[in-house]
């Protein structure tokens, strides 16, 4: 076995520990000696070793949480495990969803870093086979403060829209949340769903002994190598030397990939696909050959590469973008290669299917790598971290419930409408096309985004949702609430839960107190999926989000996707008509903790997260979608962070000149602004208001929807908020342009 | 009618176009990939808008080189019906087709809403159906649309009555004149940034672009008919 000349020996990578550098264990490098039966690893075997079993590519330690999840179901096609997660939505098609990570390339290189999160994502859903239809996204920044913040998010959000706009796939919903914590790692989490008939599923298999491996899409360069290693450690204060390690997009090249792949998966000489993510060519073609049970044996002179002189090492580990490793029946590549050449795309035979299960690389005319396909792939080590619950838990659950300290509520109401978390995302979705391919039927802003199904009458919303206050707070309660909201955004929307994806972003999970966070809000996530009918079909996990040692709260960012059986059946957050009663759904109670308001009022969070039973909320969605269904309901919101004055503000926005009116029971400070759960307000014409109460038991009629643009909130004792719709709106609407164009 | 969409490497409202043709209005419609060299056959031709060649370059820079864009100066220069709509205007200006360019948004940043347009000349082949002065709900979605053109064509552009939309009230990206859309001096050849095609169901954005390809189907159909 051969080693270029540059590069340090199997001797020297043992004695000087050179694997330390790429993220291994000496345990981890003494199983890898193991794995090649005894043999030392040369500098590329380590580098496959090295990326492969890192957290980012082998989930080894968070897989056993993973197990926890419900990921089966009548409706699921395929569960984890391949690109993306497929839910069946009848009449012989599926749709295609996952979301992923991309947090530490934006954290050092915002623009690129978001724009490849995007690239990576839809990558994933067209390596099924399917046609990408929509972009979601969830993001978390710092307060908005900083120079340095500002530029996180104004450049993060312009590489989505780079990436997005260009390759013509309309960004459609998302949510963003600011919060300290988040200052120095941002979170940027891109969710793709796509669209397919079940003939044309595919999936990342090297069948077929003799096959070809054919390499396609943009040529490799030295961008990105060790990218997975990067995202599988913490951020230092040294993090910007890393640069190196974030991949550039180039959404052109990605959008000649996507049509001509949709080509070739049409074509039965096609054997199996996959994405050249995370590791790059290592991952693909070991994973691939792990999947099938077979080989991949690579000639490395023959990939297409962008630099010159680029070792092994380089080319098995460079994360460039838009590329895609095939696996084609022997004989019949000169036909796949005229689909590429139609759009100027290289696709060239590299290797091909063995049986004796190696991955094995030539480079040279020397066989420079030679590893069990398994032993990168499947056989993965597996760890099963310790967890010890914090401090901070006992000492928050063991706090009374209160109210925040409240004196002009509609002085309170305007700036919770003006905190950048409630805020209108305008400014953001402005520079998203959302509505690109004309499918668009609710845009963002509402509850969840809805599109149809182009040549049916079905329509499938969409949404991406997590309060990572709460499940700071109680990590299991809240990783029920966040599955729960996506779930009422889907149904307000008209919508039956199909399934989930999620995108667990933690700390550092090496430290008992953050694994403890990430098994209990799984446990929470989990619970709720069953309940709710909603399994997870895909994910990913993003863990040492730290910098300096300061974790981000613990951040499992749900992605729903619900199927809306008729388009008639859509339904969105604003007023409607004036005379429509207005009703609120669920019980209030003085639920502060994470709150809104008690960040407003005491500008840090504690307490107790709002309580969530399962059941009632199983029972009261499933009651909404019937009376949405049977046509009872004019608009439909749930009740979220500021609670119910922020959410009657909101469903008076998009509406014209229209207002409402509404008297609320009980203490004035809970009954506006606590954050109970469960909670939805809708509208419903006064000749539907008895089969409505009928069907949706516990809504009670809370005031009608006025024609006089305004918004007036009644208490026990008086008015508590009255004020034009247009200076609530202009707070709102205003409050992120203008904490953009503040000083730092 | 038969129109043909022309599609271009990065190319994106190709199907948004094809389907206002098929779906809304009912008439024949083909793609034509930009390697083709004649558009025999077809009665109209759209240019539809995307990043063809990723904007790599100038926007249309690049898909002003095609093959196919001979076929279509000879096709426009037949008289017969053209439309570019955003990245299609700013291809069409790059060709020659119409005058003047589309500069980046004033505001620097790519904006996706829907806008007021105002139909400033109801008298063409692409506007017929339309009020004088009738305010539509078109989408724009753009980065580059900002319609620049020096003061002589200005001048002419109004003499002419080239200019069949502007914006109506917010001029979103600082266009000259507040221009949306012109013609050419023949009348056959319309260049927007406002995107028509997405506004042709309402279930998707409204139905004010609708009337534009109805507008395009009438001339063509007294045409025909006084042949």
């Amino acid at each position: 076995m051969s080693t270029n000349n540059f590069e340090p020996t199997a001797e020297q990578i043992k004695e000087q520990r050179l694997y330390a550098d790429m993220g291994m264990t000496d345990a981890e490098y003494d199983l890898a000696v193991e794995k090649l039966g005894g043999r030392k690893p040369n500098w590329t075997e380590i580098g496959l070793f090295s990326v492969m079993w890192s957290e980012h590519c082998s989930y080894k330690k968070s897989k056993p949480v993973l197990r926890k999840f419900p990921t089966k179901g009548p409706q699921v096609l395929q569960g984890p495990g391949e690109g993306a997660g497929i839910v069946d939505i009848g009449d012989e098609q599926a749709v295609v969803f996952k979301m992923e990570s991309h947090n530490h390339p934006s954290a050092i290189e915002p623009y690129q870093g978001a724009a490849t999160g995007v690239g990576g994502i839809i990558r994933d859903v067209f390596s099924m086979g399917a046609r990408p239809i929509a972009m979601l996204n969830s993001l978390r920044f710092g307060e908005l403060k900083s120079a340095r913040g500002k530029y996180l998010f104004e450049e993060v959000v312009a590489g989505i829209a780079g990436y997005g706009n260009c390759i013509g796939i309309p960004t459609v919903g998302g949510e963003i949340q600011f919060d300290p914590c988040y200052e120095g790692n941002p979170l940027v989490n891109a969710m793709c769903v796509g669209l397919i008939d079940h003939k044309d599923i595919q999936k990342g298999v090297a069948a077929g002994v003799g096959n070809t491996v054919m390499y396609v899409g943009a040529k490799t360069g030295r961008d990105g190598i060790h990218g997975a290693t990067f995202s599988s450690e913490e951020l230092s204060e040294e993090a910007d030397e890393k640069r190196s390690a974030v991949q550039v997009g180039d959404p052109f090249m990605e959008k000649l990939l996507l049509e001509a792949c949709l080509e070739v998966v049409k074509s039965d000489a096609l054997v199996g696909i996959q994405d050249m993510g995370a590791a790059g060519l290592t991952s693909s073609s070991a994973e691939m050959a792990s999947k099938a049970g077979t080989g991949v044996e690579m000639n490395l002179d023959l990939v297409p590469q962008r630099e010159t002189n680029m070792t092994a090492y380089e080319m098995m580990l460079s994360e460039s973008q838009e590329r895609m490793l095939i696996v084609v029946k022997a004989g019949r590549e000169e036909e796949i290669k005229a689909i590429f050449e139609k759009y100027d795309l290289d696709a060239v035979a590299v290797g091909r299917v063995t049986d004796d299960k190696m991955l094995r690389l030539l480079h040279k005319g020397e066989v420079v790598a030679e590893v069990l396909a398994d032993a990168l792939a499947e056989d993965a080590p597996v760890y099963n971290m310790p967890d010890a619950e914090p401090a901070y838990f006992a000492e928050f659950q063991a706090m009374e419930n209160a109210e925040p300290a409240v004196t002009d509520y509609k002085e309170t109401l305007t700036a919770l409408l003006k905190a950048p978390t409630v805020a209108s995302k305008e400014w953001v979705y402005d520079q998203y096309d959302h509505q690109v391919r004309t499918n668009t039927v609710v845009k963002p802003g509402s509850d969840a985004a809805v599109l149809r199904v182009r040549g049916t009458n079905k329509g499938l919303a969409m949404t991406t949702d997590c309060n990572s206050r709460y499940i700071y707070l109680d990590p299991e309660t809240g990783g029920k609430i966040a599955v729960a909201e996506a779930a009422r955004n889907v149904v307000c929307s008209g919508g039956e839960p199909l399934a989930i994806t999620d995108c667990l972003n933690f700390g550092n999970p090496e430290k008992p107190e953050i694994f403890w966070q990430i098994q209990k809000s799984a446990d929470g996530i989990a619970a709720a999926c069953l309940a709710l009918n909603a399994p997870v079909i895909g994910g990913n996990v993003s863990m040492y989000n730290e910098r300096s040692g300061e974790a981000v709260y613990p951040t499992p960012t749900i992605g729903m996707v619900g199927l809306i059986k008729d388009l008639s059946h859509v339904t969105t957050q604003e007023v409607k008509a004036a005379g429509d009663y207005v009703y609120l759904i669920g019980e209030t109670q003085t639920e502060f903790g994470g709150s809104e308001l008690q960040k407003l009022v005491e500008g840090a969070i504690s307490g107790k997260a709002p309580a969530i039973d399962l059941e009632v909320e199983a029972a009261r969605q499933a009651a909404l979608l019937t009376a949405i269904r049977d046509g009872l309901v004019q608009s439909a919101h749930d009740v979220s962070e500021g609670g119910v004055a922020v959410a009657l503000a909101e469903k008076t926005f998009a509406a014209q000149e229209l207002g409402v009116n509404v008297t609320l029971q009980g203490s004035a400070t809970t009954a506006l602004f606590a954050e109970s759960q469960s909670r939805f307000i809708v509208t419903v014409k006064a000749e539907n208001a008895a089969s409505f109460e009928a069907v949706v038991a516990d809504a009670k009629k809370i005031g009608t929807v006025t024609d006089d643009a305004k918004i007036t909130i009644n208490g026990e004792k008086g008015t508590l908020v009255e004020g034009t719709v247009e200076e609530f709106r202009s707070a709102w609407k205003g409050a992120i342009p203008c904490l953009l164009k503040s000083e730092a | 009618m038969k129109f043909a969409v022309l599609v271009f490497p990065g190319s994106n409202c190709d199907i948004d176009m094809y389907h206002a043709i098929k779906d809304e209005l009912g008439e024949e419609v083909e793609y034509v990939w930009h390697t083709e060299t004649s558009l025999e056959g077809f009665d109209g031709a759209l240019v539809p808008g995307g990043f063809s060649y990723g904007d790599y370059l100038r926007c249309g820079a690049m898909a002003n080189q095609s093959n196919i864009m001979k076929a279509l100066k000879e096709f426009a220069a037949q008289g017969k019906p053209v439309l570019g709509v955003c990245n299609g205007f700013q291809i069409l200006t790059e060709a020659g087709l119409l005058p003047g360019a589309l500069l980046r948004n004033k505001n620097l940043k790519f904006m996706c809403r829907t806008v007021q347009l105002k139909v400033e000349n109801n008298n063409t082949l692409f506007t017929n159906q339309y009020e004088a002065n009738e305010i539509i709900d078109i989408p724009i979605a753009h980065g580059e649309g900002n319609y620049y053109c020096d003061e002589e064509t200005l001048e002419s552009l109004k003499a002419n009555n080239q200019i069949a939309f502007t914006y109506s009230g917010d001029n979103p990206n600082g266009s000259l004149a507040d221009i949306a859309g012109i013609i050419n001096e023949q009348g056959n050849v319309l260049g927007m940034m406002p995107h028509p095609e997405r506004a042709a169901n309402e279930i998707v954005g409204g139905a004010d672009g609708l009337k534009l390809f109805k507008s395009i189907l009438k001339q063509w159909g007294e045409q025909h008919v006084n042949k």
